[in-house]
């Protein structure tokens, strides 16, 4: 295969991985990586620096709709923003000292199991009317969104701040070291922790993926992992599909995006119990 | 995480304004107040939206520029059936500037891939930026708490790149 068709068939899949990924708030990484070990035999140190690269694109590209439309909270974004990038800048130096392995198989389990917890209430957002939760209530995390699905304003409270900022500190943590698997956790973070509605959690967490990621992205142009003839047509397709994705978010209903979430967790956990247990 | 019953419900009419039953907060917001804090919010989510929306037109067009650049000067990476495979490009032992040096001797040269890094680093740079009109943001809105916050997580930011070398 020539450098141009690389490039072309590339971009095209990333698209693809700009739609899922903005739609589901986990960015285009969990399409680019396999794609580029697995079909173009790319080194996996390289396909991470893909994957970091997709994160970013689908971020702002989606983000920038998002915030537009007010489906994304945020307060609550920019609060948790906290946790994350101080995970991901300790996990970019704790690569070193924790077997890569072992990680991949526990959170291969941790996530297996936040796939089923989202599945079983597939068919309700738990929404708050009223909220104790003195860190929310200080910062007034709190918000609405207007629903194109359901037609209607939707109001909602934040609870569950404390064990929000801990999973997000995890996240983070995660995304430095396996360079996957950031949104994986804010998204249940948000959904099930804190009781935002299911679209305001992939907005958000979309929201929050590109700073997570940013902040390990030095590390990772350093080391020489961010190669530009992979990086450009993903950067270029993973934006183009984010803005596309982010357009039609409001008019699926969550009980969809719940499923299609669970779905692309479910082949996320697959993949890193494959990393953590095969030889 | 439930809600105890026992406890008014503060969206309840019967509770007096000002009561404290909602912890953590100084007081219930009156409906002008909470019209304020939305159009405080509006306001800020427009500034964001804007900056990602220019970060992202701009790191595509250079990225553009950079693959024109590179396909320009290396007539056969673009035939479609030629020798030349996209895998001595996406080896480990391909060189790339991965420095900020390397960046602007490449960049000197008028190499493509030089050109694709720039335009990668200012995708890079959308998110940083992002925080930062965050922090401005809530500082002209007098949301000191939040103003705070943001720039705990810009100092951060800033600070990884620091820790990483670049």
């Amino acid at each position: 295969m020539t450098p141009l068709l690389f490039v072309v068939s590339l971009a095209l899949i990333s698209v693809a991985a700009g739609v899922l990924g903005s739609l589901v708030g986990l960015g285009g990484g969990v399409v680019i990586v396999p794609v580029l070990t697995l079909v173009y035999g790319v080194n996996i140190r390289l396909a991470i620096g893909a994957s970091i690269v997709s994160v970013i694109a689908t971020s702002s590209g989606a983000a920038a709709a998002y915030v537009r439309e007010r489906m994304t909270n945020l307060r609550a974004g920019m609060f948790l923003e906290v946790a994350t990038t101080t995970g991901a800048v300790s996990g970019a130096y704790l690569a070193t000292l924790l077997p890569e392995r072992f990680l991949f198989a526990f959170f291969g389990v941790v996530l297996a199991y936040s796939s089923v917890i989202t599945y079983r209430k597939r068919h309700e957002d738990h929404l708050l009317t009223v909220s104790h939760d003195r860190i929310a209530n200080y910062f007034n995390l709190h918000g609405s969104y207007y629903d194109a699905a359901e037609g209607r304003e939707i109001t909602y409270k934040v609870a569950g701040t404390r064990l929000g900022l801990f999973l997000m500190y995890i996240a983070g943590l995660v995304s430095a070291l396996l360079g996957i698997g950031s949104g994986a956790l804010k998204v249940p973070a948000m959904d099930s922790a804190m009781h935002l509605p299911m679209k305001v959690s992939t907005a958000t967490s979309n929201f929050m993926i590109g700073v997570t990621a940013a902040a390990s992205a030095g590390v990772y142009f350093i080391r020489g992992q961010i190669d530009p003839i992979i990086a450009a047509p993903v950067a270029a397709g993973v934006l183009l599909g984010a803005t596309f994705g982010a357009r039609v978010l409001g008019r699926i209903t969550s009980r969809t995006i719940r499923l299609l979430f669970v779905g692309v967790l479910v082949i996320i956990s697959l993949e890193m119990l494959q990393k953590g247990l095969l030889p | 995480m439930t809600t105890p019953t026992n406890r008014p419900d503060p969206a309840d009419n019967t509770t007096p304004p000002g009561d404290l039953q909602v912890s953590g907060h100084h007081r219930q917001l009156s409906p002008a107040e909470v019209a304020a804090m939305e159009e405080k919010i509006r306001k800020i989510e427009f500034a964001i939206s804007l900056v990602l929306r220019i970060g992202v037109i701009l790191s595509v067009s250079v990225i553009g520029v950079g693959l024109g650049v590179m396909f320009y000067h290396h007539g056969d990476y673009t035939s479609l059936t030629g020798h030349v495979s996209y895998k001595t490009l996406t080896s480990r032992s391909t060189p790339f500037p991965h420095t900020l040096g390397q960046l602007r001797t490449s960049l000197a040269h008028g190499e493509g891939r030089g050109i694709i890094v720039l335009g990668v680093f200012l995708l890079i740079l959308t998110p940083i930026l992002r925080v930062a009109v965050g922090v401005i943001s809530f500082l002209y809105e007098k949301d000191v708490p939040m103003a705070l916050i943001t720039l705990f997580v810009l100092i951060v930011l800033i600070g990884s790149f620091f820790l990483a070398g670049v």
